[in-house]
């Protein structure tokens, strides 16, 4: 049997791949179909990760003595409520949106607000916990692009030598953003490639 | 995409494949393969440690990242550190929890904790519930797992995969000395944020770097191997590049 998914799983990569590199209508005709199936796929195991957050790990929580059922009994009436108005009236109703987004929404917002305030704090503390050169480089980094970002030194586009140098140093988070890009995208190949050819399996169970 | 790229991006592809095949093939045949010494591993390996004689569990955060985008790959690595994690401490009587933000990576931690438990003879101790989904949104995948993480019997906190701005959550408060957090993300602003908050925190491609050093598996150390061979031959192009470009030839 673990053989029959490894020939599987590797076909269906192979032809994916091909139809990416390939525009022969064959493969296109084979590998829509096999994207479909894994968006479904992907679907259901959502619907079932849920299932499984609210009935095996909330439900048992609310079933348990001497632990806190506040946040456990709120998750179970929000998903049912969810769950039974976008039953009536439907997933794309306008009022079923209205109201999913009018709590998400402000909820999400308030919480990145707060999210601001502690990485100041944290940010303040950096050379606490990295009392290294990097740690160094990254705090006066970020004050000195801080600086930088704020407009204080327009004034240089009259001096051309300041120009050229204020110039330059823009670009050096850029550089430094597109080299960690480049590692992840390298590290993203190997791994894809690595369950491409059957070497890494992470769904044999 | 023009012919000449997707040649190019085939090739690479074909290429790519035929190293890691090549090198997990030496690796396997005994040929020593050498990693380098990340202290941030190294500590992770000694909380590891205190957290198997102490009897508390360890947690992997796999981020929010599903299977079915251009990040599935981080998503694969954090799953492939879980596996390493789960064979670092074997010897545990608590194996390890994993959070996911998406239904189909959670599912998948579910599989490879079964799997561990089979390689390591701890069926017995394999829960289902401890590949958990504890939010669908970036902020409340945060939230739920951040719960998680202030159960006093959960020392060692492992964060990989996609995390955004949220991570702040998740990396802030972990400051207690018998606590242990190690975070990397793949994205900019996540790594960032765990920089700013935590202190032990991965850089970049060490994310799919982490499962070779937790399980010395063949296929595992040739990867890193071929990454590394990309890298110097993609720093060559660049520099090749930069030295053409001011020269005036292209």
């Amino acid at each position: 049997m673990k053989l029959v998914n490894i020939i599987v799983a590797i076909i269906s990569g192979a032809i994916v791949l091909l139809g990416y590199f390939i525009p022969n209508e064959g493969l296109q005709s084979l590998r829509t179909p096999l994207l479909n199936w894994a968006l479904i796929l992907s679907g259901i195991a959502g619907l079932v990760a849920i299932i499984n957050l609210v009935f095996m790990v909330h439900w048992k929580k609310l079933k348990e003595p001497r632990t806190p059922k506040m946040f456990s009994l709120v998750v179970l009436l929000a998903f049912l409520g969810t769950l039974v108005v976008g039953i009536i009236s439907g997933p794309s109703s306008v009022s079923f949106k209205s109201i999913v987004t009018d709590v998400a929404v402000p909820i999400e917002t308030s919480l990145m607000a707060m999210l601001a305030i502690s990485l100041s704090y944290a940010s303040i503390k950096i050379l606490q916990r990295h009392r290294n050169f990097m740690g160094f480089i990254f705090f006066f980094a970020v004050i000195f692009f801080l600086v930088l970002n704020t407009g204080i030194l327009a004034f240089s586009t009259d001096i051309p030598l300041l120009r050229y140098l204020l110039s330059g140093l823009h670009q050096l988070p850029v550089a430094g953003a597109r080299g960690i890009l480049l590692g992840i995208a390298l590290g993203s190949l190997v791994t894809g490639i690595r369950v491409l050819l059957g070497t890494d399996r992470p769904y044999n169970g | 995409m023009t012919p000449l790229l997707s040649l190019i991006g085939l090739g690479v592809v074909l290429l790519t494949g035929a190293g890691i095949l090549m090198f997990t093939s030496r690796i396997r045949n005994g040929k020593a393969s050498t990693i380098r010494l990340i202290p941030e591993v190294s500590r992770l390996r000694r909380a590891l440690g205190l957290s198997v004689e102490a009897g508390t569990r360890v947690h992997i955060g796999l981020g929010n990242s599903p299977l079915t985008n251009a990040s599935s790959t981080t998503s694969r690595s954090g799953v492939n550190t879980l596996l390493g994690l789960g064979l670092a401490s074997s010897t545990s009587d608590h194996p390890p929890l994993a959070t996911g933000g998406d239904g189909s990576v959670s599912l998948l931690s579910k599989d490879v904790l079964r799997s561990v438990s089979t390689e390591t003879n701890t069926r017995d101790l394999y829960d289902p519930d401890h590949g958990v989904l504890t939010g669908v949104t970036p902020f409340s995948y945060a939230m739920g797992t951040k719960d998680l993480m202030r159960d006093p019997g959960l020392t060692t906190n492992l964060l990989v995969g996609t995390f955004g701005a949220e991570a702040g959550y998740l990396s802030t408060g972990n400051d207690s000395p018998d606590k242990f957090t190690l975070a990397v993300s793949d994205s900019l602003v996540g790594q960032s944020v765990f920089f700013a908050a935590g202190s032990n925190v991965l850089i970049g491609e060490e994310l799919f770097a982490l499962p070779a050093y937790l399980a010395a598996k063949p296929s595992f150390l040739a990867s890193l191997k071929v990454q590394d061979i990309l890298r110097l031959l993609l720093c060559l192009g660049l520099v090749t590049a930069a030295v053409l470009k001011v020269l005036g030839i292209i």
